[in-house]
């Protein structure tokens, strides 16, 4: 099955999902054959002025994830994960990431047809 | 001379003293609206627009065949006006600056320069004064590029050479305001006598103090507040050019729009000694000049 990145607050399945997809702290990558994961750091998007989403996009769609677990996803960076191919699933937070993922292979995360982040500057 | 009319705040007066200098300067000027994304000093001028061009920033464009992914141009960007997903490479027009940089450093020459409208650069007279303005387009977010393209526009000849010019700046303290004064020989602040006022007018003190200009501030309806802003003025050494009174025929010939200093013979004179006032500002060492020989 295909890779699940997930936005996170920390660097294991236990961390809570980052409701912030562009400066969310890092993306948990997840084999949901295996459910094995490793962590990749977003601390380069974090600290940006602009383009935080756009930067993260980049870095999700590098790591070869078809699919995106997180909170608030920006127009831009929707465009973006959209051309590039990516599965959205928005709202999931208040979980950890663990959950997160369950959830998703339960069918119970809808996917994302528009972006839904309020009040984005860019 | 380049005289910049500019205030910490919109509503003080601005656009009144700005047209008021132009109608009353002694030699025709180029009266010249940099506050492009509100410009309102041709509703007083009245120009006769005789030329409308359109100014663009240069944005990529890039040729998807050649094209290698190979990440240059994103790295580069500051902006983040250009992503690469995968294998999808995508360009944000609105988010671009124009730098160029991108299409200097791709490898594979795949980027070529294409160009986003910014805005209009209108330009007339108005009797005896050449008039430019700026106005921004709709929907565009970025009016530092504009406002050169018109500054551009005032050094290509068109018949402005030797002429002083006055620059109606936008309000605030921001990027903008601060690239409308950059150029001009003479700052001059418009407040009121309010602790609002107050507020603003040290607020853009602080921000054009590193230019190095001389600055003064003409205080308009001198008569509505508090002492405060004249004490503010005495202790930091900023002069104050003119006050323009609280008075109905005043506020009368602002609201039909008028010139106040054409529309109100009192006005005239003020106005007339301001210009004296600025003459003699220009070529003083500034507050900041002084404090850097220090
Ligand atoms: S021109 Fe400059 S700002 Fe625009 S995309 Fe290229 S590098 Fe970025
Ligand atoms: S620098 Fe040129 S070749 Fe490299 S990714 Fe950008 S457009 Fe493609």
């Amino acid at each position: 099955m295909e890779k699940i990145a997930v936005s996170s607050e920390g660097p294991d399945m236990d961390a809570r999902v980052d409701p912030r997809f562009g400066r969310a702290a890092g993306f948990i990558i997840i084999d949901p054959d295996t459910m094995a994961f490793e962590y990749v750091d977003n601390g380069s998007s974090q600290v940006m002025a602009q383009g935080a989403g756009i930067q993260a996009a980049e870095i999700v769609a590098a790591t070869g994830a078809r699919v995106l677990l997180t909170g608030f996803v920006g127009p831009k960076a929707f465009q973006a994960l959209n051309a590039a191919g990516i599965t959205i699933g928005q709202n999931v937070d208040n979980l950890t990431v663990r959950e997160a993922v369950q959830r998703f292979q339960a069918g119970d995360v809808p996917v994302a047809d528009a972006p839904n982040s309020r009040g984005h500057r860019s | 001379m380049i005289v910049a009319v500019a205030s910490g705040k919109g509503g003080t007066g601005k656009t009144t003293v700005s047209a008021s200098l132009a109608s009353v300067w002694p030699s025709p000027v180029v009266a010249v609206d940099l506050d492009v994304e509100e410009p309102n000093l041709h509703l007083f001028m009245n120009p006769d627009i005789s030329a409308q061009d359109p100014s663009y920033i240069e944005i990529p464009e890039i040729d998807d065949e050649k094209c290698t992914r190979c990440r240059a141009c994103t790295d580069i960007c500051q902006f983040k006006a250009i992503g690469i997903f995968g294998e999808v490479v995508m360009t944000f027009p609105e988010m671009c600056h124009g730098c160029g940089a991108c299409w200097t450093i791709c490898p594979e020459k795949a980027i070529t320069p294409g160009k986003r409208e910014l805005g209009q650069i209108l330009s007339g007279r108005s009797g005896p004064s050449a008039f430019v303005m700026g106005r921004l387009r709709v929907g565009e977010a970025m009016s530092p590029p504009l406002m050169r393209d018109v500054k551009r526009h005032l050094n290509s000849g068109n018949g402005y050479a030797d002429r002083d010019i006055i620059i109606d700046a936008p309000p605030g303290v921001s990027c903008p305001a601060i690239n409308a004064v950059m150029d001009a020989d003479v700052i001059v602040l418009v407040t009121e006598p309010t602790p609002f006022g107050l507020y603003d007018l040290a607020l853009a003190q602080q921000a054009f103090a590193p230019l190095g200009k001389p600055m003064g501030v003409v205080i308009n309806r001198a008569d509505i507040g508090t002492r405060d802003v004249y004490d503010h003025c005495q202790k930091t050494g900023l002069t104050i050019l003119a006050e323009i009174p609280y008075q109905r025929d005043i506020a009368e010939a602002y609201a039909k729009g008028q010139i106040i200093a054409a529309a109100v013979p009192s006005m005239r004179a003020l106005f007339e000694t301001l210009v004296g006032q600025i003459k003699t500002l220009h070529g003083q060492p500034s507050m900041a000049r002084e404090v850097k020989h220090a």
